[in-house]
């Protein structure tokens, strides 16, 4: 499993996530610069967190136009997994690979704190190892982080089963409905604000965001039964509910 | 043509209008045997000032001990060096940036973070944890909402953007700093030894070049005048002066820096920080015994207007000096450009010892460099000890509180103790992947992947303290800096001080400068570490009134093992409770003693450090050998909000008996030095006492931890004197700090 | 020919904007009472060639369509200038 980690000017935890996807899980980790025409064969891309372009005219605007993001959204549109993390949340936004918006914290401040985040769906590639209703303590770090989005889009994403995880305890930042990450149509792209990155060592006190990462080789596998069946059946059955 | 450069004829009284005294005017004219040109004027002016040549404090200075088994680079550098084995080493050092936060707090505060990083990495290292200690006025002051508001996002807009995890720090209120806030910024940073930097320009025809942002107008004598000379009501008036920072600049100029200095290249580096590519290109030409010629013609500008004069001394930030090979350029240029930042070669070292700036075929400076550095002003200021001296306390005239419990509430609501979550929290400090232990503890502990270890770091200073008594007041800055270390499992190794006075030219003043500098020498000696960084900053001063004199301490420690570390919380139930270490705690100059009287007495606790260093060293042992993982050092507050602090981070209560002899609000809320407490498994409970024993440390059991409820009770009597949920034990403690930030903080009054 | 552009930003009516609830919580504060709503936006100054006003203003508009304004939550305007020089 080969994992591409995005280097944006101002990604601040590229290095980190590489190390949680290379040391701590063992997996292939390349990083891939902003002006790189390809995605380098990787089987799923990480957009980082951090202050892209210094985050100067509204978070994510410019990232979104590095050319390694027309090889990300191609990378996206046929099937391979996105994580977006914080920053690279709100660049697949800005991309348009995910709905909404992320605004300013209501706090008016920089939030760095734990906390807990509810699984919604085990029904994307960054979910699917994880079972819906599981606890994962996963911190934030944010200073915009709210999310928005249109009234008639919001129903979708909730009938759709695509909010993927909720806070647990109320949104920290004000988001609509306590949504902290969703999910494309297809499942294979997924934006959250909180950093799985950052929970994965055990010496730095908390390992829940390993789950995250890894539901990437579960979702892979899937797909690579030609189980695109078992996926699509278990998108199927959670919007069912919905 | 552009405008041109508002020339004027250089005399005595221009001479005077850059803060130079006749007498130096007069060195100057000596040194050059001419009249200076309106461009050198200003060179001396800010080579000279206080900020940049130390001409008050380095006769004092000398006395630091900045030598040891473990220093690889002492004072003298950008930054300090020591040994943490495994080939590598640490990088620090904490610097100032008062005056220009009071102007502009979020701007000061940013630009402040900005310069100690590119001290950090310009020797090699990456930045990894940044502290910081912040000093305002009463919480209820009128503007104090106002600048730690703008200070703390300042602070953190800076630290999370550049992507530098803030770790930890400290945060005081005192009417003494009302007029002159105190922002001190600390980056620690870590490098294979063998490729620290050093920032000696050598090499007869190497070329210098300019890195990173272009030049403007701002911060023309910011950092250099502004911090060094008198705060007044005009200063308001200097905004155009302060610089704004760019972290996003910075985040790539430490990429690429890191990046070119890989490689073999580059010969010397230097950030240009106060007195801009002046002092950068001088101090680099001094300590290589070069000179240096620049071509201001080739300055990147923001602004064509600029004068030579405004080049040679404009602050903007995040612009570097480098001298490469020769023959070198385009290499480094190549990586530079990469990163998309401005890369211009602007002069070459030459070996004239002379510092050299053409513009437009004219030669505008020509001085020898040693007259800027070495031949700079040294005074020996007068010292006086203050005539008068606090009057002794009458205790007896204190009533002893009735309630002990709300006494104790109260205190950890107080600005001084509640929970700094408020502030923390607007700090990223998990970027970097290394925090092992985050703000609100003792100290931080950041491990190196490198090694297995971490560094344990910390900020001290009770500037109450140090205002009774500079001598014992700087030493217990070490000791309780070196208590935090200890109680994280950590060796101390060094420290970097940021020693913030008033002025200079003040008896009295000077008089708590060479009585600090006397106690921290002790301390250190006493301690086997030495200073290793830092910086001075007189002038703290605001009409005519000095701040209480605060030498910060910032103190790093080595842990040997990254696994084995303590924290605060109390881990569960079920541990036993001991006190390290005997102490004698004393009302006086407590923080409980000004909370509830608003009175401070004549003299702070008493100093043992043979003590304090076998306490300390014992309970450093018990952890680096996995006896005990939690640990908290007893200091502010005494030994009863010590107890509350473990009690609130674990979320579990206690139930403790202590020792009274004469009043029960003494033995709860009376500080000392030498005294931790530590909660050991119930297995490894012989194992503290056999060896507190052994290393002849006083060691009691006082109880264990459980329930939700603190319960201390007096031992002999068997009364019980605290008794409170953690609920009604955090109430205020959490949320004052806030409160203080919007404005609707109400201080309690003191009861006589 | 040049001309010197002004695009102003704003929130969208319907989107929280708490630093303007700041800014008029602030102004109530100082007793500045009549103050009913502030919105907090960007102004961006451009300056640019372009063969006439229309052209201009199609291509900035494609400017803020593309990158200037994210319209889930902004609005955005602007007005064209000859510049003098």
């Amino acid at each position: 499993m080969k994992w591409g980690v995005v280097v944006f000017p101002g990604s601040n935890d590229d290095r980190d996530t590489a190390y949680a996807l290379g040391t701590i899980l063992g997996d292939d980790v390349v990083m891939l610069w902003h002006g790189d025409a390809d995605t380098k064969g990787v089987d799923a891309v990480v957009l980082p967190g951090g202050f892209s372009y210094g985050d100067y005219l509204r978070c994510g605007a410019m990232a979104r136009f590095s050319p390694v993001m027309r090889a990300v959204a191609e990378h996206a549109r046929s099937g391979g997994p996105v994580l977006g993390i914080c920053n690279g949340f709100q660049i697949l936004c800005e991309a348009g690979l995910l709905p909404g918006a992320l605004v300013r914290n209501r706090s008016l401040r920089f939030q760095c704190e734990q906390t807990r985040l509810r699984v919604e769906t085990a029904a994307s590639a960054f979910s699917a190892g994880c079972r819906a209703g599981q606890i994962l303590t996963i911190p934030i770090k944010n200073g915009e982080g709210c999310f928005v989005v249109g009234e008639a889009e919001l129903e979708r994403l909730e009938r759709e089963g695509r909010v993927v995880f909720r806070y647990a305890d109320g949104a920290p930042n004000g988001s609509l409905r306590d949504i902290a990450g969703v999910a494309n149509d297809a499942g294979n792209v997924v934006g959250l604000m909180p950093h799985p990155e950052h929970a994965v060592d055990e010496l730095l006190g908390c390992t829940d965001g390993r789950v995250i990462m890894e539901s990437v080789h579960v979702w892979l596998s899937n797909t690579a039964r030609g189980d695109t069946a078992a996926s699509a059946a278990a998108l199927a059955a959670s919007r069912s509910q919905a | 043509m552009s405008a041109a450069p508002k020339l004027r004829s250089v005399d005595l009284s221009l001479a005077h209008e850059h803060g130079l005294t006749t007498e130096e005017y007069q060195v100057i004219l000596d040194h050059l045997g001419r009249t200076p040109t309106f461009e050198e004027l200003g060179v001396f002016s800010v080579m000279w000032s206080e900020h940049c040549s130390y001409k008050s404090s380095r006769v004092h200075l000398g006395r630091l001990p900045q030598t040891g088994p473990a220093v690889l680079q002492g004072p003298g550098e950008n930054a300090g060096a020591v040994d943490i084995g495994g080939g590598m080493a640490a990088i620090f050092k904490i610097e100032s940036h008062n005056h220009p936060s009071y102007i502009e707090p979020y701007q000061g505060a940013t630009t402040g973070v900005g310069g100690i990083l590119r001290d950090i990495f310009t020797m090699g290292a990456r930045p990894v944890a940044n502290l910081n200690s912040l000093r305002f006025g009463n919480a209820d002051h009128e503007k104090t909402p106002f600048l730690l508001k703008g200070v703390v996002a300042g602070v953190g807009g800076y630290g999370n953007s550049v992507g530098v995890a803030t770790v930890g720090g400290e945060v005081c209120f005192d009417p003494g700093y009302k007029g002159n806030i105190l922002v001190n910024a600390f980056t620690l940073g870590v490098v294979r030894a063998d490729r620290i930097f050093r920032a000696a320009a050598k090499g007869d025809g190497n070329p210098v070049l300019y890195v990173g942002s272009k030049t403007g107008r701002d911060g023309i004598h910011g950092a250099s005048l502004l911090a060094s000379s008198e705060f007044k009501d005009e200063s308001e008036q200097m905004k155009p002066t302060v610089q704004v920072g760019d972290p996003f600049t910075e985040n790539l100029l430490i990429e690429a820096c890191l990046e070119v200095l890989a490689g073999d290249d580059v010969v010397a580096i230097q950030d240009m920080g106060a007195a801009g590519l002046t002092s950068s290109s001088v101090e680099m030409a001094s300590r290589g015994e070069v000179g240096i010629v620049l071509d201001l013609d080739r300055i990147p500008l923001r602004e064509a207007s600029l004068t030579p004069y405004e080049m040679l001394l404009s602050e903007s930030q995040e612009r570097m000096v480098l001298v490469v090979k020769k023959g070198r350029e385009q290499v480094v240029e190549e990586i530079f450009t990469r990163w998309g930042l401005d890369c211009v070669v602007v002069g070459s070292i030459t070996g004239s010892g002379r510092f050299v700036a053409t513009y437009r075929g004219e030669t505008v400076v020509s001085i020898p460099v040693a007259a800027l550095t070495d031949a700079a002003p040294k005074y020996e200021r007068p010292i006086q000890a203050p005539t008068t001296r606090p009057a002794p306390l009458d205790l007896s005239g204190l009533a002893e509180p009735g309630d002990l419990t709300a006494a104790l509430v109260a205190l950890l609501a107080s600005p001084s103790l509640c929970s700094r979550s408020w502030v923390y929290q607007q700090y990223d400090c998990y970027v970097g992947a290394n925090t092992v232990v985050g703000p609100g503890g003792d100290a931080a502990v950041v491990r190196v992947r490198e090694t297995g270890g971490a560094l344990a770091m910390t900020v001290d200073c009770n500037s109450r303290y140090v205002a009774l008594d500079p001598y014992l007041g700087t030493q217990h800055a070490v000791l309780e800096a070196a208590r935090n270390v200890w109680v994280t499992g950590a060796r101390p190794l060094a420290i970097s001080d940021c020693l913030n006075f008033g002025s200079p030219e003040k008896p009295e003043v000077m008089w708590q400068f060479s009585r600090a500098i006397d106690g921290m020498r002790d301390a250190c000696l006493a301690l086997d570490i030495a200073v290793i960084s830092g910086n001075v900053s007189f002038y703290n001063d605001t009409q005519g009134v000095s701040i209480p004199p605060t030498p910060t301490v910032a103190l790093v420690g080595l842990v040997e093992d990254a696994a084995r570390t303590a924290k605060v919380a109390l881990p569960g139930a079920g541990a036993a409770i001991y006190l390290l270490g005997e102490g004698r705690p004393e009302l006086e100059g407590s923080e409980y003693l000004i909370q509830r009287f608003g009175v401070t007495g004549d003299h702070p606790p008493k100093v043992d450090m043979a003590a304090e260093r076998r306490a300390g060293e014992l309970c450093c042992g018990l952890i680096a050998d996995g006896v005990v993982s939690c640990a908290h050092d007893v200091a502010d507050g005494g030994l009863a909000v010590a107890m509350a602090e473990m009690c609130l981070a674990g979320a579990v209560g206690m139930r403790v008996a202590v020792p009274v002899d004469g009043r029960a609000d003494a033995a709860l809320f009376g500080e000392s030095g030498a005294r931790i407490l530590v909660a050991a498994a119930a297995a490894a409970a012989q194992q503290v006492e056999q060896r507190a024993a052994a290393e002849g440390v006083p060691c009691r059991r006082l109880g264990e931890s459980g329930g939700t409820r603190l319960v201390i009770a007096a031992a002999a009597s068997g009364d019980v004197l605290i008794d409170g949920s953690i609920e009604e034990l955090q109430s205020g403690w959490r949320s004052t700090l806030a409160a203080i930030a919007e404005g609707r903080y109400v201080a309690p009054r003191p009861t006589r | 020919m040049n001309f010197q552009v002004r695009v102003f930003v704003t929130p969208k009516p319907s989107i929280l904007d708490p630093q303007g609830k700041a800014v008029a919580n602030s102004l109530h504060s100082l007793g500045y009472d009549e103050v009913v709503e502030a919105r907090l936006g960007k102004l961006i100054e451009l300056r640019l060639g372009g063969a006439d006003r229309e052209a201009v203003s199609a291509r900035v508009d494609e400017m803020c369509r593309r990158l200037l304004a994210n319209q889930i939550i902004e609005d955005y305007r602007f007005e064209i200038e000859e510049a003098r020089s």
